[in-house]
């Protein structure tokens, strides 16, 4: 018996019942779609993370104050970085590209009549090189500005578009903290990398900052503090031995013994997108998984609704048998009827996920990325739960005895 | 045509066996007519599951158109049922929403039959039973009358041995049954057509020229039936 006559005998059963079929078939059609969809999504997100961060370089180490032993622990006394200790590493320190500290704290910064608050960086000239950000007008904080405590500042392009509209900032001044800074330059756009937004943010020299702005909060024990050191390596693939050097030398500085804990952390990029990346490909799975137990919810519901044709269909099926049907054309009929449902619910599923990926493009949230393995995931799952769910009610019908099927009413 | 010897059937109902064929023999010809009848519980219903190879013996011979069934399995049964045995019911068992032509084409798909063969021989099978001008009426477009001939096209449609009817006109009235006992009486007398009728009412077991009776299992007389009824004639009172 050939294929396209079960495949017309499980179109007609399906079609006999549209209502039923419709409902069995959007149980796998939902399934289908949220594994899809969130799969894209999860990778999405992925991807932008990742992305922006590879962006800032898998060359850069920053030196935070405060141990990296772990969430749990706290430390005892609250551990400070000086600017001292930069200028240490500045000196000592070999295979650097360049380096910077980085002293940040956020303000209310103000031009005419518009205010926002704003995290305000106190920096070094090297800031920009370290950071990947390039001047789009005017210029940059130079080490000069730092030697004579200019009152000057470089505003992000989001900071710029905040305070000043469309008017050029390049010349206003600004107020922050009510202290008068004139603006000499703004930054190019570098896009939002999910955590902070790097345009958001405006620079003024350190010295400046120590001198104008920061306060008594800014030093310990008269040395002043710096929130990070920010550094770019020569050679990415001699990372580590950097960031050892830079542990011994702060080490010394600190005045730690090799067996206390650091009261620094060190981190580089690349370390942070490998865990970063795990850690959504995780997620990811787990989205998948969630929508994968609503599929396999569907092929429940496909089998309970085949168990219930089959016993409908006793009569029918006893006909069969006893117009000379063998057991396994009965079992293949069967079969074909539940495939068509979990396929044709699959690629409907299929093509909700993508539509549903759409939307969510279209809000500018994130780009989902729809990957050809999902779908074919997607697709061959739903195919697998039709056949697995589907094996059983078939079976049944098969081992049907002829005459019982005949007489059942 | 059929050689029974020593048929019996025994099902297991718990813990005790239950005769339902206690060691029937009999043989019927080709081109015969033949009625079993019985009341119900008579083993009728198990003899016909067993000739029409719905269901093979405990014990005893059976041998069908030369070819011995008993031992048969499952699908050899399904092949041995779609060749040789036309299977008409009582409650017709036509396909919902499914036109009288493909009814009918059913056993040939089956028996591996595709294409323009199948439509014509389907086609043919329906003309046979007067029903060549409406082939494309569904089941519940039909009257019963008309029902049952798309179900005896269907049972004819593959040439079998053996016409095995069970009750044919038990779910009609009498006018229609009437017309039914025509066709079989016709499908015998002039295309010498094996036909075995399964019936309790004696009225329409004496349409056939041979009366097979079963009591309990057993069968109680085996008679030539000489002078048939003709199928119109009506029903005496008995």
């Amino acid at each position: 018996m050939l294929f396209s006559e079960n495949f017309k005998i499980a179109i007609r059963a399906l079609r006999a019942n549209k209502l039923r079929s419709g409902l069995t078939m959007l149980g796998i059609i939902i399934g289908v779609a949220a594994v899809v969809a969130l799969m894209s999504v999860g990778n999405g997100a992925t991807a932008s993370i990742t992305g922006s961060i590879s962006n800032m370089g898998t060359n850069l180490v920053s030196i935070s104050p405060g141990t990296d032993e772990g969430f749990g622990e706290t430390s005892a006394a609250p551990s400070y970085l000086y600017l001292s200790d930069y200028e240490r590493l500045e000196k000592q320190l070999k295979g650097l590209n360049s380096i910077t500290p980085v002293y940040q704290s956020g303000y209310d910064v103000t031009f005419g009549k518009s205010s926002h608050s704003i995290a305000v960086s106190g920096v070094f000239e090297n800031y920009l090189d370290v950071n990947a950000y390039k001047i789009a007008v005017g210029q940059k904080i130079t080490n000069a500005h730092n030697n004579t405590q200019a009152r000057v500042a470089v505003l992000g392009s989001k900071a710029a578009k905040d305070l000043f509209g469309k008017l050029d900032p390049v010349g206003e001044v600004i107020k922050i903290n009510n202290i008068s800074f004139t603006v000499i330059g703004v930054l190019q756009e570098k896009g939002s990398s999910g955590f902070f937004d790097p345009d958001s943010i405006v620079l003024v020299p350190l010295e400046t900052g120590y001198a104008k702005l920061f306060g008594a909060e800014a030093s310990h024990n008269s040395k002043p503090l710096v929130g990070q050191i920010s550094m770019s390596v020569v050679n990415a693939e001699g990372i580590n031995n950097v960031m050892r050097q830079a542990e011994y030398l702060l080490r010394r500085e600190h005045k730690l013994d090799p067996t206390e804990k650091k009261d620094f952390s060190l981190s580089n990029q690349r370390d942070f997108l490998a865990t970063l990346d795990t850690v959504t490909q995780t997620m990811t799975i787990f989205l998948g998984s969630v929508a994968g137990i609503s599929l396999l919810v569907g092929g429940i519901g496909i089998m309970n609704i085949m168990l219930v044709s089959v016993t409908e269909r006793t009569k029918e099926i006893g006909l069969r048998k006893a117009v000379g049907a063998h057991k396994n054309q009965i079992l293949v009929q069967f079969l074909i009827e539940t495939l068509v449902i979990s396929i044709l619910g699959g690629v409907l599923g299929i093509l909700l996920g993508i539509g549903v990926g759409f939307i969510v493009k279209y809000t500018g949230l994130l780009t989902p990325q729809i990957m050809p393995s999902h779908i074919a995931l997607a697709f061959f799952f739903s195919l697998a739960i039709g056949l697995f769910f589907g094996i059983y009610p078939a079976y049944r019908a098969a081992n049907l005895h002829p005459i019982e099927a005949l007489r059942y009413e | 045509m059929i050689q029974a010897q020593d048929l019996m059937k025994v099902y297991q109902m718990g813990d005790s066996e239950v005769g339902a064929l206690n060691g029937a023999s009999f043989t019927i010809n080709k081109g015969e007519m033949v009625t079993i009848m019985g009341p119900s519980g008579s083993g009728k219903s198990t003899l016909m599951s067993i000739i029409g190879c719905l269901d093979v013996p405990s014990s005893g011979s059976y041998v069908l158109d030369g070819v011995s069934v008993e031992n048969m399995d499952e699908s050899k049964l399904a092949e041995i049922r779609g060749r040789k045995i036309g299977f008409v019911f009582q409650q017709f068992n036509l396909l919902a929403r499914t036109s009288a032509l493909e009814n009918v084409m059913l056993p040939l798909t089956y028996a591996g039959v595709s294409g323009k063969e199948r439509s014509d021989r389907a086609f043919k099978a329906l003309e046979r039973v007067g029903l060549g001008e409406r082939t494309h009426h569904a089941p519940n477009e039909l009257s019963g009358g008309q029902q049952q001939r798309v179900a005896i096209a269907r049972a004819l449609v593959n040439e079998p041995a053996i016409l095995l009817a069970d009750e044919p006109t038990g779910a009609l009235d009498s006018k229609t049954g009437v017309e039914i006992m025509e066709l079989f009486q016709s499908l015998y007398q002039d295309h010498g057509q094996t036909v075995i009728l399964v019936t309790h009412d004696s009225y329409v077991a004496r349409h056939a020229n041979r009366i097979i009776k079963l009591s309990d299992g057993n069968i109680v007389s085996d008679e030539v039936n000489k002078n048939p009824i003709k199928a119109g004639t009506p029903r005496a009172e008995e």
